[in-house]
C-alpha cells in the first residue's frame, strides 16, 4: 500500500509527498520488518531499479512473504526530479541534515520524518550508487563502530566487498549513522555510477535482498547461493588520484586483478595531443573502484584498489 | 605589500587555478583574513578587496607596526565565482568542508590542505564567512565552541554581536573549526549580505577589522570603539516561522527594534493575492536575521532570529 508518511507545502502549487510502498503479508505475522530506501542522493539512480524489481517479486509470490516490507524509493523527491545530488533550492547534502530536527526548517522536517518513519524496522538497507564520476563494485561500507553487529548481514547481502572504515565525526550526520544508534541495524550499498541503471548489479542486490529476508525469517521463497565478499579494512585500500587536470581514458576493466606496475590509463591533453601522465597500478590487488567520468583536476579520483 | 601565489592547480582549458595572497609587513605571523570559498560569496571577496586597499596605504604610512605580518586572501575559490557555481564546479564540493585538508586527496582537499599550510601558522584568523540560509544579517562575529574559542577578544571587533556556535558533526571540516584546533584564534566574520554587494557594511567590517587589529597591536589605528558587543549563543536566538508557502512580504529590517505582537511580514497566495498568513513578533527584541531580501518562503521555514530584548550577555 503507497503510503505518504510526510508532506510539505511548496510555495507555488505543489505539494512535496514522501512516500513508501509497505507491502505485508495478508494473515501472517507482521512483527519483523525490513526498510529499504534509496534515493538521499538525487542523482544516485542505481537504487531505483532495485525498488522496482523487488516489489515486483514480492508481489508476484507474495504468499512467501512472511513479514513487512517498506520501499522508501525517492528519500529526495526533488533531487531526483532535477537531477540534483543535494536539495534544490537548499543546496544541501540530505546525508548531512540526520537525524533533523522535527520543529525544523522543510529539509530538516523532513530528515525527522524519515527516521521517525523508519525507526523500529529490524534492519535498513540504505542503497546509494556512486556519483557521477566514479563506478563501483557493489560493496557495503561499515563504519568500524558497527562491524560486530553489521558484518554479518552485509555478508548476506550478496556484494563483492565489504569496507570496514574508520570513524568520522562528520558522518555522525548520515541516515546511517542515524539509524545505527536508535538500534536499526542499517547497511549502506554502494554499486554502480550516478545517473545510470547497471542492471547486473541491481539484480544482483535484489538476489542479497531476498536472501537477507530469508535468513530473517520474513521470505520463504526460493532465494539464490550468495557470493562469497572480500572484507578489508582501510589500510589495504589504495587510493590513485590524478597528478594533473586532463581527459582520463581507461585501460583497463572494473574489477580486474592488476599487478604493481600494470596500466589503469592515461591522462591526456587534447588541445596538444600529449600524454600528460601515465597512471599505473602502485600495488598487487583487485580495482574496486575507477573513473567513468573523463575530464579530471589535480587530485580527481582515479582509481581504488584493494591490496591482495 | 607583497602579492603572492599561496596555492595554484594547473588548468585543462582555462587559466590555472590560483589563490593569491597579499601580504603587509614582514616578521611574525600575526594575522590573516580568508575571503569566499564558495562562488556566491561576492560580498566576502569585496570586503577583502577594500581591507587590501586600506592596508596598503597604511603600509605606506608606516602603520604596519614593526615584526608584525598580516595575510589577506581575497579568494580561496575564483574559480567557482567565475562560471557562477556555488560550489567546486567539477565535483560540487565545498572547499569549507574539506579542511584541515589532504595534499593526496581529492581537488578540494587539496586545495583546503594548501590555504590550510599557509595560514595556520597565523597566530589570529578572520574569515569573511557566509551563511547557507538566504536573507540578511546584524553585522556579527560567530565562533564555534570549541574549547579554544576567545570570546573576550572576540568583543574586540566592536560588532554588536558575538555569537557563539555549539559544534555539530558536519562543523568539524571547517576552516574556523580547524583553526581553533591548531591553535590559531578564529573568527567567522559576518557582514550584512553574501550575494549581493551591502557596501556600508562592508566598510563597516573593515574598519572593525583594523580596529581589532589596531587593539591587538599589530597596526596603529584607531577610529572608534564600536559596540559594546552583546554574546549570545546561536541555540537562544528566538527563530520565528512561516506556517505557509508562498510570496514573502517582509514589513521589518535587520537590526530594527520588535515589540511583542508587532507584525513582521506576511505570506501572499502565490496566485490569488490574498495574505494567508501573518507573522508578528512572539517577543520584543532586535531582529538578528531576515528572509527579507528572496521572494518566496517555502513553509515551515525560519524567516526571522531575534535577539530578545534584556537577553543575558
Amino acid at each position: 500500500m503507497i503510503e505518504t508518511f510526510a508532506s510539505v507545502e511548496l510555495p507555488v502549487d505543489e505539494i512535496l509527498y514522501m512516500r513508501k510502498n509497505r507491502i505485508e503479508p495478508e494473515k501472517e505475522n507482521r512483527n519483523k520488518r525490513i526498510s529499504i530506501v534509496t534515493g538521499v542522493h538525487g542523482d544516485e539512480l542505481e537504487g531505483q531499479y532495485v525498488a522496482f524489481e523487488l516489489i515486483r517479486r514480492i508481489e508476484e509470490h507474495k504468499e512467501c512473504l512472511k513479514g513487512t516490507i517498506d520501499v522508501y524509493p525517492a528519500m529526495n523527491p526533488l533531487g531526483i526530479d532535477s537531477i540534483t545530488r543535494g536539495i534544490p533550492a537548499f543546496d544541501l547534502d540530505m546525508n548531512r541534515l540526520f537525524p533533523g530536527n522535527e520543529e525544523g526548517d522543510m529539509t530538516e522536517y523532513i530528515a525527522s520524518q524519515i527516521i521517525k518513519d523508519i525507526a523500529g524496522s529490524d534492519v535498513c538497507v540504505d542503497i546509494h550508487a556512486s556519483n557521477i564520476y566514479l563506478e563501483e563494485i557493489p560493496q557495503i561500507r561499515i563504519n568500524e563502530l558497527h562491524e560486530n553487529k553489521l558484518l554479518p548481514l552485509a555478508k548476506q547481502l550478496n556484494v563483492d566487498y565489504i569496507w570496514l572504515h574508520a570513524t568520522s565525526t562528520v558522518l555522525e550526520s548520515t541516515l546511517a549513522y542515524t539509524l545505527n544508534s536508535i538500534e536499526v541495524p542499517t547497511l549502506v550499498v554502494e554499486m554502480g555510477v550516478g545517473m545510470r541503471i547497471t542492471k547486473k548489479y541491481c539484480e544482483q542486490l535484489v538476489e542479497g535482498i531476498f536472501n537477507m529476508m530469508h535468513e530473517m525469517g520474513i521470505w520463504t521463497g526460493e532465494v539464490s547461493k550468495v557470493r562469497e565478499p572480500i572484507v578489508s579494512k582501510d589500510g589495504k585500500v589504495s587510493f590513485i588520484n590524478a597528478n594533473t587536470s586532463g581527459l582520463f581514458v581507461s585501460k583497463t576493466e572494473h574489477w580486474m586483478n592488476l599487478k604493481k606496475g600494470d596500466a589503469i590509463g592515461q591522462i591526456l591533453d587534447p588541445l596538444r595531443g600529449k600524454v600528460l601522465d601515465e597512471i599505473v597500478s602502485p600495488v598487487d590487488g583487485i580495482l574496486f573502484t575507477l573513473r567513468e567520468y573523463p575530464i579530471v583536476d589535480e587530485g580527481s579520483l582515479i582509481a581504488r584498489i584493494l591490496e591482495r | 605589500m607583497e602579492k603572492n601565489t599561496i596555492f595554484e592547480i594547473k588548468g585543462l582549458y582555462r587559466d590555472d587555478f590560483r589563490v593569491t595572497g597579499y601580504t603587509f609587513g614582514k616578521g611574525e605571523k600575526a594575522a590573516c583574513i580568508m575571503g569566499n570559498f564558495r562562488g556566491n560569496e561576492f560580498q566576502q571577496i569585496y570586503t577583502c578587496s577594500l581591507l587590501v586597499d586600506r592596508l596598503k596605504k597604511l603600509e605606506e604610512e608606516g602603520r604596519i607596526k614593526e615584526g608584525k605580518e598580516i595575510l589577506v586572501v581575497p579568494s580561496g575559490n575564483p574559480y567557482s565565482i567565475n562560471v557562477a557555481k556555488r560550489f567546486w564546479a567539477t565535483d560540487n564540493t565545498d572547499i569549507n568542508r574539506m579542511f584541515p585538508g589532504y595534499d593526496l586527496g581529492e581537488t578540494t582537499q587539496r586545495i583546503a590542505e594548501g590555504i590550510f599550510q599557509v595560514i595556520k601558522e597565523y597566530e589570529i584568523g578572520m574569515q569573511m564567512a557566509s551563511f547557507y540560509m538566504p536573507g540578511t544579517f546584524m553585522p556579527h562575529v560567530r565562533m564555534m565552541e570549541t574549547g579554544f574559542e576567545d570570546v573576550e577578544m572576540a568583543k574586540q571587533f566592536g560588532f554588536p554581536y558575538v555569537v557563539l556556535r555549539k559544534v555539530r558533526p558536519y562543523d568539524t571540516t571547517t576552516l574556523n573549526y580547524n583553526w581553533q584546533i591548531w591553535e590559531t584564534k578564529a573568527f567567522s566574520i559576518y557582514t550584512t549580505t553574501t550575494e549581493c554587494l551591502d557596501k556600508e557594511s562592508a566598510k563597516q567590517a573593515v574598519k572593525s577589522i583594523l580596529n581589532f587589529m589596531g587593539k591587538q597591536g599589530l597596526i596603529d589605528y584607531k577610529v572608534h570603539d564600536g559596540y559594546i558587543s552583546q554574546t549570545i549563543e546561536d541555540t537562544k536566538l528566538l527563530t520565528v516561522r512561516v506556517k505557509k508557502a508562498g510570496f514573502f512580504d517582509c514589513k521589518v529590517n535587520v537590526g530594527q527594534e520588535v515589540i511583542k505582537g508587532e507584525l513582521l511580514a506576511e505570506v501572499v497566495h502565490p496566485y490569488e493575492g490574498m495574505v494567508i498568513e501573518q507573522i508578528f513578533a512572539p517577543e520584543d527584541g532586535i531582529v538578528f536575521f531576515s528572509h527579507n531580501n528572496q521572494p518566496l518562503t517555502y513553509a515551515n521555514t525560519a524567516v526571522f532570529k531575534i535577539v530578545r530584548s534584556f537577553s543575558e550577555s
